[in-house]
């Protein structure tokens, strides 16, 4: 919030410059207004009277699911297809993964490769695979791929759906939005809990989850993509008379391409960060292994579970991003044929493999990394918990933040009453962007209290707040430092890449063994997450700056320092708005997962409610993270360009 | 014309995926490892495989691997194993989703509800370990102190249990949601000066500790018995209010210990009709603490993989297991 606030000045137009003296004039009548209401009606928590007791019906709900799960038509002719449906299709995908075996998956993933990006996609693609079984998680592998094709494809399917009635009818698309941009900002932990009552634990569930999760990116670059079109190029195929659907499978898709693929990759992205999270809900494969080792505090053995997820995300995102492009691919045979040939090299492969009854992964090709990883991380903790030497251990750091940024920041938001926080929350939404981004905002905050949760959402929300801090700080650092060397931007990508597609399962535990049990541990796993995010969108924003107006800065004898001051900040203003505001959505996140380690508050409730298959507590701290979810973003979202 | 080549395509994609979907949910007869788990919708199957749930702690692991290992190797079975949080499990036992739960440490509602009511689960029988749960202190502080076994003397030690969390007062460490804890009434009603702080997670908690026992600092734990971990850090338990029957049956209002409990075990009611030699199998599946705790060290601190510590145990206990054999 704060470094949205203080966002670079130097505004050209006259009315921002005004719109921007009265923000200090603003806070301070706001924060004396919220004093004196404090002292004369008395503030603090929301009002019982106010808000609305769910348990009660929502115990009823779920009983009457449980009870009538086995027998209702409901359930017997809907649900149960559905159910069946998805089993029968990943079961299918598994048994087909399988029977090619190892070396035919392998040949498979690198000829695709080579067909879509190239030969070094392709070298990389096959080597991702080879480490998946090199590292003893070939089946993992598998089952976690056979999951991923069906979530992937089914979500691509209902997002394109979607997006087509969006994109050709305005009606649809009014109706959508709301929808799609409550999704983007939705954590997955937040709703599995409905899901497993319906659907029961299991696969089905796992992936009906990661459906919900995965569609709307799909949706929303679609229908973007639709609406996007040339209309010039529309008026002249309707001119040759093209009927309406001709119009739209010869113009509009084709000029949609980029954004289709694109939603496809952020489809696959997402589906496969829910890898993990759906484990909770027994999706097995790769993700039920880290959960499992989490149990048995095994980092070195999570870690072998996670490469493979951060491999598969790696080769995945690069595959389509090259697919986006049109002149990577590989031109030198026609494509049919290229095609034609992958295919013959994996069956090729895949029979060989099968003649030398090679077919699973040989186990004297295990390379066990989870015991130096172990110890690795035990050195690293022994040295660095308590006792270093002027800085002081990451226990004693956390103790200080807890006591010194955390508890005074929740402390200070549950003082403050009720309605100044709701007013503050309008008026920042109203600072940054519009009369309606204000109003959603402060809805979403008033619908937290409604819903009985008040306290535990500013919990939440100071722990979240302090993460964006911590993340922003960070991350503008070294964006700054990525953006003027380019060494410095190379040797950051992989490293970003890890961190973005790591597990978050996976660090939990050292994340704990450095900070202790508590807020400060889910904080940390927080800043760890939104950190590669905050740095890509910044790096990229302070690049794209325009070297003309750097160039002159530094003919007017501008130093380092000045430029990225007065010329790059400021111009890349748009860019950095985007990292926090990404930046607060990913943080939310994991300060939810955060309750596995000790964040209490919301996060807690949900893995309570999840733990106990308590509706009542896991729904309402669901929507109460939703609603705080919405209010960040709306909070956080600039004022789009009025066209 | 350059655009019509991708709307072909794309065309050609959108009939394939659900083309290429309804063929492979036609194949999908097979035997497959994953996703065994049909939908409880759908008629039993006739093959001979088993699906545990396995619990997210080390001893519940132990008890899996071992059943798993002889169910495969003697009887010839394909066992899966899916890990659930302890009421969902008994929510996917009822459903059909897993055959057997190996270690209920005592769940009277869904017992009521699922047991009595539906009848869909059934009983399993003992699994021959009591457990226990309780409060417990690090042994090296117990002797430092020893009057802070019993609970009437834990307000002394407050302030030197005191965290970040905690909020000035001494911090009472719970672990996992999932697990059956009365600590905050307890707390509560024995007008404790102690906050209980959720690690949210038996891996974040034991983390903690091993942290808190490396430095040799006091700590106050929920913690059960059998648990591996005390074999790593000697733990000694503080005496609460002596537990008697039905003491805690309101749970607002429970002031006093946990109760041992024989862990028993639970089974799909389908499943023990028709579950054949498995069924019977696990039935009769039965050990002692002390050999679960001997599997489990083997995981949790060998860091053998679960099938491997079950197969050094099989091969080394074979009188043992032979009994439960049908």
């Amino acid at each position: 919030m704060t470094a949205a606030v203080t966002a670079p000045s130097s505004l050209r137009d006259s009315g921002a410059r005004v719109f921007r003296r009265t923000v200090p004039l603003t806070l301070g009548a706001l924060a004396l207004l919220a004093v004196l209401g404090a002292l004369l009606i008395g503030g603090g928590s929301w009002p019982a009277a106010l808000s609305v007791d769910l348990s009660e019906p929502l115990s009823s709900v779920s009983d009457w699911i449980i009870d009538n799960r086995d027998s209702h038509p409901l359930f017997l002719y809907f649900f149960g297809h559905i159910s069946n449906a998805v089993t029968l299709s990943v079961r299918g995908v598994y048994l087909l993964l399988l029977a090619a075996g190892w070396a035919g998956v392998t040949a498979a993933a690198g000829l695709i490769a080579w067909r879509v990006a190239g030969v070094r996609l392709a070298v990389t693609a096959a080597a991702a695979f080879a480490v998946c079984g090199l590292l003893g998680m070939w089946v993992p592998t598998m089952q976690t791929l056979a999951l991923m094709i069906v979530a992937v494809a089914a979500s691509v399917l209902l997002g394109a759906l979607l997006g087509l009635a969006a994109g050709l009818s305005d009606r649809t698309f009014r109706a959508l939005r709301p929808v799609l941009d409550t999704m983007q900002v939705l954590p997955a932990f937040a709703y599995l809990l409905p899901v497993v009552l319906v659907f029961g634990i299991g696969v089905p569930a796992a992936v009906l989850a990661t459906v919900v999760y995965a569609a709307p990116p799909m949706a929303r670059l679609t229908a973007l993509g639709l609406r996007d079109a040339d209309p010039g190029v529309l008026e002249a195929s309707a001119s040759l008379g093209a009927t309406r659907r001709q119009r739209l499978l010869s113009a509009r898709v084709p000029l949609a391409r980029k954004e289709l693929l694109l939603g496809v990759n952020q489809s696959i992205m997402m589906a496969l960060s829910m890898a993990v999270i759906a484990s909770v809900i027994g999706a097995g494969g790769l993700g039920d292994r880290v959960y499992q080792a989490l149990a048995s505090v095994d980092v070195g053995a999570a870690l072998a579970a996670g490469i493979p997820i951060v491999l598969l995300a790696v080769v995945f995102d690069r595959t389509a991003a090259a697919a986006g492009d049109d002149d990577t691919g590989p031109v030198a045979l026609p494509s049919r044929l290229g095609w034609a040939l992958a295919l013959a090299g994996t069956l090729l492969v895949a029979v060989a493999g099968r003649l030398a009854g090679r077919q699973e992964w040989p186990q004297s090709w295990y390379v066990a990394i989870a015991e130096p990883v172990n110890r690795a991380v035990d050195w690293m903790t022994a040295h660095l918990y308590s006792g270093v030497p002027v800085i002081g251990g990451t226990a004693d750091w956390a103790a200080g933040f807890t006591a010194w940024v955390l508890d005074p920041l929740r402390d200070g938001l549950q003082a403050l009453p009720w309605w100044a926080m709701l007013l503050l929350v309008g008026a920042l939404a109203l600072l940054i962007g519009t009369w309606r981004t204000a109003l959603t905002a402060v809805l979403a905050m008033a619908a937290i209290g409604v819903l009985g949760v008040w306290n535990d959402s500013l919990d939440t929300l100071a722990q979240v707040l302090a993460a964006v801090a911590v993340t922003l700080v960070l991350g503008f650092a070294v964006a700054v430092a990525a953006a003027r060397s380019a060494r410095v931007e190379r040797v950051l990508r992989p490293v970003l890449d890890v961190f973005q597609t790591m597990p978050q399962f996976v660090y939990l535990i050292p994340v704990v063994a450095l900070f202790g049990v508590g807020r400060a541990p889910a904080v940390a796993a927080a800043v760890v997450y939104a950190l590669p995010a905050v740095v890509r969108i910044t790096t990229q924003g302070l690049r794209g700056v325009d070297p003309v107006a750097m160039e002159s800065a530094r003919s007017l004898g501008a130093t380092g320092w000045q430029q990225l001051r007065q010329v790059q900040l400021p111009l890349a203003r748009p860019a950095l708005l985007l990292a926090v505001n990404q930046g607060v959505v990913l943080v939310l996140a994991v300060v939810i997962i955060g309750g596995l380690v000790g964040g209490g508050a919301l996060g807690y409730q949900v893995v309570f409610g999840l733990a106990q298959g308590d509706l009542a507590t896991g729904l309402v701290a669901g929507a109460a993270i939703v609603c705080l979810g919405l209010m960040l973003d709306r909070v956080t979202q600039p004022a789009r360009k009025e066209a | 014309m350059r655009t019509t080549l991708p709307a072909r395509r794309v065309r050609k994609a959108a009939v394939a995926v659900p083309a290429a979907l309804g063929l492979l949910a036609l194949t999908g007869c097979g035997a497959a490892d994953m996703t065994k788990q049909a939908s409880p919708y759908a008629a039993a199957q006739g093959t001979r495989s088993v699906t545990l749930s396995t619990q997210s702690w080390v001893g519940a692991q132990a008890n899996v691997a071992v059943a798993k290992y002889l169910l495969e190797h003697e009887l010839g079975y394909r066992v899966d194993t899916v890990q659930v949080d302890e009421v969902p499990a008994w929510d996917a036992l009822s459903q059909g989703r897993v055959d057997a739960l190996l270690e209920d440490w005592g769940h009277p509602e869904q017992q009521q509800r699922y047991v009595e009511d539906k009848k869909t689960i059934v009983s399993g029988g003992g699994l021959g370990v009591t457990g226990h749960i309780g409060w417990f202190v690090p042994t090296y502080f117990a002797k430092q102190h020893p009057d802070v076994t019993d609970w009437k003397n834990l307000d002394k030690y407050a302030a030197q249990l005191r965290s970040g969390e905690s909020g000035g007062k001494g911090q009472l460490l719970d672990g996992s949601p999932s697990y059956v804890t009365n600590d905050t009434a307890l707390v509560k009603n024995l007008k404790l000066d102690y906050k209980v702080v959720f690690a949210g997670s038996e891996a974040a908690q034991i983390t903690q500790i091993k942290q808190f026992a490396k430095e040799k600092k006091p700590f106050l734990t929920y913690w059960y018995s059998p648990q591996w971990l005390f074999t790593k850090v000697p733990m000694t338990e503080v005496k609460l209010p002596p537990h008697k029957e039905g003491c805690d049956a309101d749970p607002d209002k429970v002031a006093c210990a946990y109760p041992h409990t024989p862990l028993e075990k639970f089974l799909n009611a389908g499943f023990a009709r028709k579950g054949g030699d498995a069924a019977a199998f696990l039935k009769k599946f039965r050990w002692t603490t002390e050999q679960q705790n001997e599997v489990a060290l083997m995981i949790a601190d060998q860091k053998l993989s679960p099938d491997e510590a079950a197969e050094k145990w099989v091969k080394a206990n074979k009188p043992t297991w032979q009994s439960w054999l049908p």
